[in-house]
């Protein structure tokens, strides 16, 4: 956890949830003006990010774009990893045919490379935010069914469990007070892990069109939109797909420090 | 085996099952009405109730969802909203610039990848290690389609070496087009070989048949490259139905950069149109797709390995 790059990593995982939060408060102008005179600019100490096709200042679009994807980035886990917990804990915890149609439903989806059932599911679905953040937690559920159900299974076997059974307790009480505290830790894990992951496939569902709908900026329709241009400018791409690129990264790396750090198996 | 093989079929059917329950559902719960959607706002509300009746709109949701069951299990997707196109023609014409991508983006993947884990776990703890991490660990996170609008950028627009995009005509054009999509899909693809490769030649290292073979003299060359690659690899060709699987769903991103005209092309145009059953065939092919290459996968580790047919009953 201490490794400077790490803490790099987490300089940069802070500024950009900072950037989400407050963003839009300093934002250096307004990511939605259009100028006709400005358009398709290179970076300029006006433009730092340079214009796109329409003189919109790509700088602030990106500022603004990081809402976005931070948003889904934690609400696909963070939904994903309650459901598929509550799912996982009770399918462990009591078996029978819940168990087994929960765990071949997450067995047989998990087949689906996660940014392929996300795209799948999002174009069903259809354009938009919500359905976004429905497809992709949907997409990542499969795997927080099996983590958390393993890890009730293990820890159903506990002596303090067996003692709570024979002590008389309510097995609802015995799911909620021993058995969730007991599995947050690989389910938490798994959930930072996902995040880089999240923020991936909002960029790409965006890119793709099925996202964050136009003139709402996100990084991947920015970076859509600078393609359909690209002979004017490539500045709007390689500026936001650097951005969506060091944020990815970052969040990939800060993931990997917390499983090391609270899963010692895997520390190298 | 044949246990093994009937197993896993069912496997198959079921997915398949599912995955259609859910992309008919997911489609049908959604506001809007496919029916304004294809015709557009101008229609009249005969021409809409027409259009319904046609395409059986107005039918109840379960008779719709046997319908559409009864389709697809005949593969039978109907025509597009927009063109009147035969879908499963259009799907067809576009099925091989996506397999041909996602193919030579894996002999890319294998090139680079396999000797850069060799070199990486060969250097354990040097600089050419930390490179070749440093390098796999940037390939995994950049998103794919913009690794392809960079080298778009570079090698079309700034060098003027390959086209900007389509899918060409005739054989050395549509080569020639296939490059810089399948360099990018493979850098990505290279990115886990290389990992995946530097892990399991590192553990194979440590095996006694290896310090037999050095005690006994080999070269050091040879131990690496002839002796511990060959079970280094077994991992790494098991996970082929995964790097498939993951190229599949790189392609879609990748054909849109390039303007390939491939299933992921068919699949986003039909979304941006909002031509549904364009959406729903593309949908059930990659869906197809994903289940065939595991089947397919999963009877030939029962060929090559007999263990798997009684474990993973």
């Amino acid at each position: 956890m201490r490794h400077p790059v790490t803490l790099i990593c987490l300089a940069i995982v802070v500024a950009f949830v900072a950037i989400a939060a407050f963003g839009p408060l300093i934002l250096p102008q307004d990511p939605l003006a259009q100028s006709f005179i400005a358009r398709l600019k290179p970076p300029s100490a006006a433009h730092w990010f340079g214009t796109d096709r329409y003189g919109r200042d790509v700088f602030a679009r990106v500022l603004l774009g990081t809402r976005w994807s931070l948003l889904l980035g934690l609400a696909a886990p963070l939904i994903a990893g309650t459901l598929g917990t509550l799912i996982g804990a009770f399918a462990g915890f009591y078996g029978g045919w819940f168990d087994r149609i929960a765990g071949r439903v997450a067995d047989l989806l998990m087949a689906f490379p996660s940014l392929l059932l996300g795209i799948l599911l999002a174009a069903a679905l259809g354009p938009g935010f919500g359905n976004l953040i429905a497809a992709v937690a949907f997409a990542f559920l499969p795997r927080f069914i099996r983590v958390a159900r393993a890890s009730t299974l293990a820890v159903r076997s506990e002596p303090y469990v067996e003692a709570s059974f024979a002590a008389g307790e309510h097995p609802l009480r015995i799911v909620l007070r021993h058995v969730l505290p007991n599995i947050s830790g690989p389910v938490i894990v798994v959930g930072t892990l996902w995040i880089a992951t999240a923020i991936r496939i909002e960029a790409t569902l965006s890119f793709i069109g099925l996202g964050v709908q136009p003139p709402a900026p996100s990084w991947g329709n920015i970076i859509r939109d600078g393609l359909t241009n690209i002979l004017g400018s490539p500045w709007p791409v390689v500026t936001a797909g650097f951005t969506l690129t060091l944020c990815v990264l970052a969040f990939n790396i800060v993931g990997d420090a917390v499983r090391d750090a609270l899963d010692p198996d895997y520390r190298e | 085996m044949r246990r093994y093989i009937t197993n896993r079929a069912v496997d198959a059917l079921l997915t398949v099952w599912l995955v259609l329950t859910l992309v008919f559902f997911a489609m049908r719960v959604l506001p809007g009405d496919p029916a304004v959607a294809a015709l557009g706002d101008q229609a009249s509300s005969d021409q809409l109730e027409a259009f319904r009746a046609l395409m059986g709109l107005n039918d109840p949701l379960p008779l719709q969802y046997v319908h559409f069951l009864w389709d697809m299990l005949r593969l039978d997707f109907g025509t597009s909203f927009r063109t009147g196109d035969r879908i499963g023609a259009l799907l067809a014409g576009a099925l091989p610039y996506t397999l041909q991508l996602a193919f030579a983006a894996m002999l890319v993947g294998a090139a680079i990848g396999i000797p850069a884990g060799v070199v990486a776990a060969t250097n354990r703890g040097r600089s050419a290690d930390y490179i070749a991490r440093l390098l796999s660990l940037l390939g995994l996170c950049i998103p794919e389609f913009y690794l392809g609008a960079l080298l778009l950028i570079v090698f079309a627009l700034r060098l003027d070496l390959f086209p900007i995009m389509g899918g060409g005509a005739g054989f050395l054009d549509r080569l020639n087009h296939l490059v810089l999509p399948a360099v990018t899909l493979g850098i990505v693809m290279a990115a886990f070989t290389a990992r995946l490769t530097r892990s399991s030649l590192l553990e194979v290292l440590r095996r006694d048949y290896i310090r037999t073979a050095r005690a006994r003299g080999a070269p050091e060359r040879v131990v690496v490259w002839r002796h511990a690659l060959r079970n280094a690899l077994i991992p790494v060709v098991t996970g082929f139905g995964i790097y498939i699987l993951t190229m599949l769903s790189g392609s879609i991103s990748i054909e849109l950069v390039f303007a390939r005209p491939g299933l992921g092309t068919v699949l986003v145009s039909g979304i941006l149109a909002r031509d549904y059953p364009v959406v729903q065939a593309g949908l059930v092919v990659f869906a197809l797709c994903v289940v065939v290459v595991n089947l397919t996968m999963d009877v030939l580790y029962a060929l090559i390995d007999p263990r798997i047919r009684v474990e993973a009953l």
